[in-house]
């Protein structure tokens, strides 16, 4: 097996592992840099829950919208950026829960929440912008 | 070209101040708004860009030119091409009267981190044969904790560091990793402490320039502008005689004095951003094509080994 076939085997398997072990969070839309438009959603990983519902977040005029958002656990939230400016949407835990890749003009970033809780995020370019998910046990 | 003076200048009394070790930096350019600064004695005074030209060219030493946020791959209005207005920024430096030693790059050199603007910004500093000394923005860090860009362009594995020119002490300092959800700019504990190191073995009559992305003042709170811990390196800083902040970040020239260190925010070369609080929020201005170069620029700052005072001169690309 190639040097780079066998290093992405290990590496998904890895992920694969991480995922697992945080069974409570799962990212729909792999953060995977450049190379796959986040807004894509195919390729989930077939272990990754599969979400019952989804709801948005919208990124406009520097903020998030809505601000706070309640979500049953198991909805797959989508956050899109209409500025002109790039933004990212940032778990404040340490380390992150979720952290999306940067979001240029009209990308979208999505999170797929299963553990009732809330979490409180904001954007790491502009730290000013600050959101919250509540998520409820369904 | 024009020349319009455009700042109101504080006029506290330089005499106090201004002698030897206050006053060996004596001009510098912007080429980005019409504006002349010249530093007197740590205090900033408007000045013809005529009397600039033959300070510049009349200057024994060495100068130095500070460009910021060129933000290559930004691609929307009011400029959709960052890097004509960049190589046009490189040009207005190649035409000063006094050749710079260096350039200082205050960050955000990309716009989403990606090797491809990396490449283009290295490539268009490179053709212009000045050496360049980098901080990065919080555009440049976005993957992988800004590996890319501290592998690319900085000096040291942790991205500050600090070096001398004829006299002078350049300190490089990172403010823009570490950022807290509804927080600001930050240095962080382990680069304070490595300030406060460096200068402990500067004499005090050694003159400090220092350079980081994010002011190191609260220039507007509400939208970020500004570096939480910065109380802490001013402190380190107090008992220099002559320190000069140079920092990016904003997209325009704002400048205050605070006893002998003065601040100094810069112009872009990509797009100009409006005055604190005058907009709904910090993004591009989207001004015309007409007066697009008025509001972008570069800086030059001319560093004698005089008694003279430092000088700052802001000046637009449209000059």
């Amino acid at each position: 097996m190639p040097i780079d076939k066998a290093y992405r085997a290990r590496t998904s398997a890895i992920v694969a592992c991480l995922l697992l072990l945080t069974p409570h969070l799962a990212y729909a839309v792999m953060p995977d840099g450049m190379e796959m438009p986040p807004s894509v959603t195919r390729n989930v990983p077939a272990n990754v829950p599969v979400a019952t519902s989804s709801d948005q977040v919208e990124i406009g005029n520097f903020s998030f919208s809505p601000m706070a958002l309640t979500v049953a656990a198991g909805t797959k939230v989508t956050w899109t950026n209409h500025d002109d400016i790039p933004h990212t949407v940032v778990s404040d835990d340490d380390p992150h829960l979720f952290k999306s890749p940067p979001l240029d003009t009209d990308d979208a970033y999505s999170v797929i929440f299963q553990k009732p809780g809330t979490y409180r995020y904001f954007c790491s370019v502009h730290p000013k912008m600050v959101g919250t998910i509540i998520v409820k046990a369904p | 070209m024009s020349k319009s003076i455009t700042s109101d200048v504080p006029q506290a009394a330089d005499e106090q101040h201004g002698t030897n070790r206050r006053g060996f930096l004596k001009c510098g350019v912007w080429a980005g708004t019409g504006v002349a600064w010249i530093m007197s004695g740590g205090i900033p005074r408007s000045m013809s860009l005529d009397l600039v030209d033959t300070a510049l060219a009349d200057a024994a030493s060495f100068s130095f030119v500070q460009i910021s946020d060129s933000h290559i791959g930004f691609n929307k209005a009011p400029n959709p091409d960052p890097v004509a207005t960049f190589r046009q920024g490189l040009q207005r430096i190649k035409s000063l009267p006094t050749q710079p030693a260096f350039m200082i790059h205050t960050g955000d050199v990309s716009h989403l981190s990606k090797p491809d603007e990396f490449d283009t910004a290295e490539q268009i500093i490179g053709e212009s044969g000045f050496e360049t000394h980098y901080v990065p923005g919080e555009h440049d860090i976005l993957i992988d904790d800004g590996k890319p860009f501290f592998e690319r362009f900085s000096k040291s594995a942790d991205g500050w560091y600090s070096f001398d020119q004829n006299g002078v002490h350049f300190i490089a300092l990172v403010n823009v990793l570490g950022f807290k959800s509804g927080g600001f700019g930050h240095l962080g504990e382990e680069q304070l402490a490595w300030l406060q190191r460096d200068l402990m073995a500067q004499s005090a009559s050694t003159p400090i320039v220092v350079f980081t992305h994010i002011p190191l003042w609260m220039v507007y709170d509400k939208w970020g502008w500004g570096t939480d811990d910065a109380a802490q390196a001013m402190s380190y800083l107090k008992p220099f005689g002559s320190v000069t902040v140079l920092n990016g970040h904003i997209h325009q020239v704002i400048q205050k004095i605070e006893g002998t260190v003065s601040f100094h925010t810069a112009y872009s070369t990509a797009y100009p951003q409006p005055a604190p609080g005058t907009a709904p929020n910090p993004g591009p201005m989207k001004v015309d094509a007409g007066r697009l170069k008025s509001l972008l620029g570069i800086r030059d700052v001319n560093s004698l080994s005089t008694t003279q005072p430092l000088a700052i001169i802001d000046t637009p690309l449209s000059a």
